[in-house]
């Protein structure tokens, strides 16, 4: 219909469905109550946002003493997590900016979930620098604002000035790609109920109408969004890394951190999507919209970003013995066979040895070993960032300086509470919001529906002649 | 609104269907006052002859003041209000400005756009804009005539259209 589409792709959409299918089976979750699984798992998550709440105030109150820092390790787990978790929020970006302007309709199936996902990731790394201030009350000080103090700025020439621009930019720009997205199928769900319901989807839904000339300039803007987006999330991870990269700590200074942060940064992301869809597809019924396909095709770039960073990896090792520099020699081999050889071996056989399994493609299309591996690959990644933080500042110039860190439990409390915090995020953007883009997934169907494509597809009058599309 | 508009609709189950009932309805010379679609169908603002969508200049209007904002700021807290040296390096330090810059360029861009499209489109929270059929934002595809001052004659012509083009449901609405 909309575009020529070659005769070896597989369907995107099974089970032959119509257009009210479509509405039918993605609004459906939204409106019926919800089930055990999610009660459950809502609870929980809601004891883990407890955890995030109290670990939270227990460094607030007693300060960050509370906490294993010291010198030379000023940053530990908590700049870990940060990292960790805005690395997890480049996925969706990716996803729906990236991706449109390639044109890959897989897109469409796991677009507003991982957009979802994105902002909630960013939401969750957004308080560890806040947590990490110890006065957060202050907080306002990192933005530029006429003062009384002078004024006096902040320093514009800081990288973790430029981090606050770029992740308040990132969350800015996101929710709004987002929310442009979610209006239309807000209105969806507002024309199908009745009474409080429709009230509140009428105001979610901004009064869209579905006009010609509305969906002309929706495309208009997604197109512009997503070019916008593109370097956007480039950059926003580039910039984390600078954090580390305009240091002059040996194992942080070096040109290769921000491709490899950002490949880093869309792999631990996918890892996070497969984790979250492939519990979705199934406890909302899904699976005709998140299908094997889509799995695979994220399974790909699993292994295209996995082997760039294990790539990355080995570049580091290399170019560290290469330079011929003592210091730089010896925080490579003390990453790799120091006090935390444990992490390293971690990260390794995570983010480099175990992705290589998708090279078949039977491994590629199994759901059991695609969510272990997502989960592999989250802990591998969160092994990373702690490997290049905490090993690095363990082993300062002056040996008189060296120590070990261990995370107290307010550390950890705040870490497995901010998953909480999280799911608690995901879990209501289930309840409240259809999962899959419901008018974007329509606008695939008949290029990407298995009754158009596939072995199961049936001569269609409409494919018979060939005016249609190609504007 | 206060000025009351009489519609006539033909709702439509495909749109490919619709899409040839446009066509129909250009050779005839009717003039439609809006199509309404469930999700973006290809082709159509090119039968509508609706005009490009100017988003991309109001884009690129509102990226511009982004970056001379970034720039022009940075440069003069560091080279007018508040000279300081950071690292050795010149109070203009231009690369150093490089990364917020292009961020404020995204943001403003991206805000700018999407308020103006949202205003231009008439879209807010809590507006209710007039609708002809719950269906819509499902599986029709409707095709809207304006029939306020039309004669009778013209009305049934109208309604001819529609139901010789395939439409499923016709029907009338004052909104």
């Amino acid at each position: 219909m909309s575009a020529v589409v070659s005769p070896i792709r597989e369907p995107l959409i099974t089970g032959s469905k119509t257009y009210h299918d479509i509405t039918e089976d993605i609004c459906a979750p939204t409106e019926r109550a919800p089930g055990l699984a999610w009660t459950i798992a809502m609870a929980l998550a809601v004891g883990g946002l407890a955890t995030f709440a109290f670990s939270v105030f227990w460094t607030v109150y007693f300060g960050i003493g509370t906490w294993d820092l010291n010198r030379t390790i000023g940053w530990g787990w908590d700049i870990t997590n940060f990292v960790w978790w805005i690395g997890i929020g480049h996925a969706g970006t990716l996803i729906s900016a990236i991706l449109l302007l390639f044109r890959q309709k897989w897109r469409t199936g796991v677009n507003r979930a991982a957009e979802a996902m994105t902002i909630f990731a960013v939401i969750c790394a957004g308080q560890f620098p806040l947590i990490h201030m110890g006065r957060i009350w202050l907080a306002f000080f990192i933005f530029p604002y006429p003062n009384t103090r002078g004024p006096l700025w902040v320093n514009f020439n800081s990288p973790l000035l430029w981090d606050v621009f770029a992740i308040s930019t990132y969350f800015t720009v996101s929710l709004l790609f987002w929310y442009t997205g979610l209006v239309p199928d807000f209105a969806t769900l507002r024309d199908r109920s009745t009474g409080m319901r429709r009230k509140v989807y009428n105001f979610l839904s901004f009064g869209w109408t579905g006009s010609a000339k509305h969906w002309q300039r929706f495309e208009s803007l997604s197109l512009i969004l997503a070019g916008l987006a593109t370097p956007l999330v480039l950059s926003v991870h580039t910039i984390v890394s600078f954090d580390f990269a305009t240091s002059i700590i040996p194992g942080w200074h070096t040109t290769i951190f921000p491709p490899y942060f950002v490949a880093g940064a869309i792999f631990s992301g996918f890892a996070m999507v497969l984790t979250l869809m492939l519990i979705a597809r199934k406890v909302l019924k899904l699976e005709d919209y998140i299908t094997i396909e889509h799995i695979e095709s994220m399974n790909k770039v699993i292994l295209l970003t996995g082997s760039i960073v294990g790539t990355a990896y080995l570049t580091e090792l290399f170019i560290s013995w290469y330079s011929g520099y003592i210091y730089e020699q010896f925080a490579f081999f003390n990453r790799a066979l120091g006090p935390y050889w444990w992490s390293y071996f971690g990260m390794m056989a995570c983010n480099v040895l175990s992705p290589q399994i998708f090279w078949f493609k039977s491994m590629r299309r199994n759901i059991f070993v695609t969510f272990f591996m997502s989960i592999f690959i989250n802990i591998g990644m969160w092994f990373e960032r702690f490997v290049i933080i905490a090993t690095t500042l363990a082993r300062d110039y002056l040996p008189s300086s060296w120590s070990y860190y261990v995370p107290t439990w307010v550390e950890i409390g705040i870490f497995v509470g901010s998953l909480g915090l999280f799911f608690v995020l995901f879990l209501l953007f289930t309840r409240v919001a259809p999962v899959v883009a419901i008018a974007e997934v329509k606008s695939i169907l008949k290029s990407s529906g298995d009754q158009y494509r596939g072995k199961n597809a049936v001569p269609h009058h409409h494919h018979a002649h060939d005016d249609h599309g190609h504007h | 609104m206060s000025d009351h508009k009489e519609v006539l609709f033909g709702l439509y189950d495909d749109e490919e269907i619709m899409m040839d009932a446009i066509r129909v309805a250009n050779k005839e010379h009717l003039e439609i006052e809006d199509v309404f679609t469930p999700f973006p169908v290809h082709g159509l603002d090119h039968l509508l002859h609706l005009s490009e969508s100017r988003l991309h200049i109001a884009g690129f209007v509102y990226g511009a003041m982004g970056t001379l904002t970034a720039f022009l700021f940075m440069s003069w807290v560091f080279t007018r209000d508040w000279p300081i040296i950071f690292g050795g390096k010149p109070y203009w330090s231009v690369p150093a400005f490089i990364p917020i810059t292009f961020e404020l360029t995204v943001l403003f861009a991206s805000i700018g756009m999407v308020v103006s499209y949202y205003t231009v489109n008439g879209l807010a929270p809590g507006v209710e804009n007039p609708y002809l059929h719950d269906r819509i934002t499902d599986d029709k595809f409707c095709i809207a005539f304006k029939t306020n001052g039309a004669s009778s004659q013209d009305v049934g012509k109208m309604k001819d259209f529609l139901s010789r083009t395939g439409a499923s449901l016709i029907d009338s609405k004052i909104i």
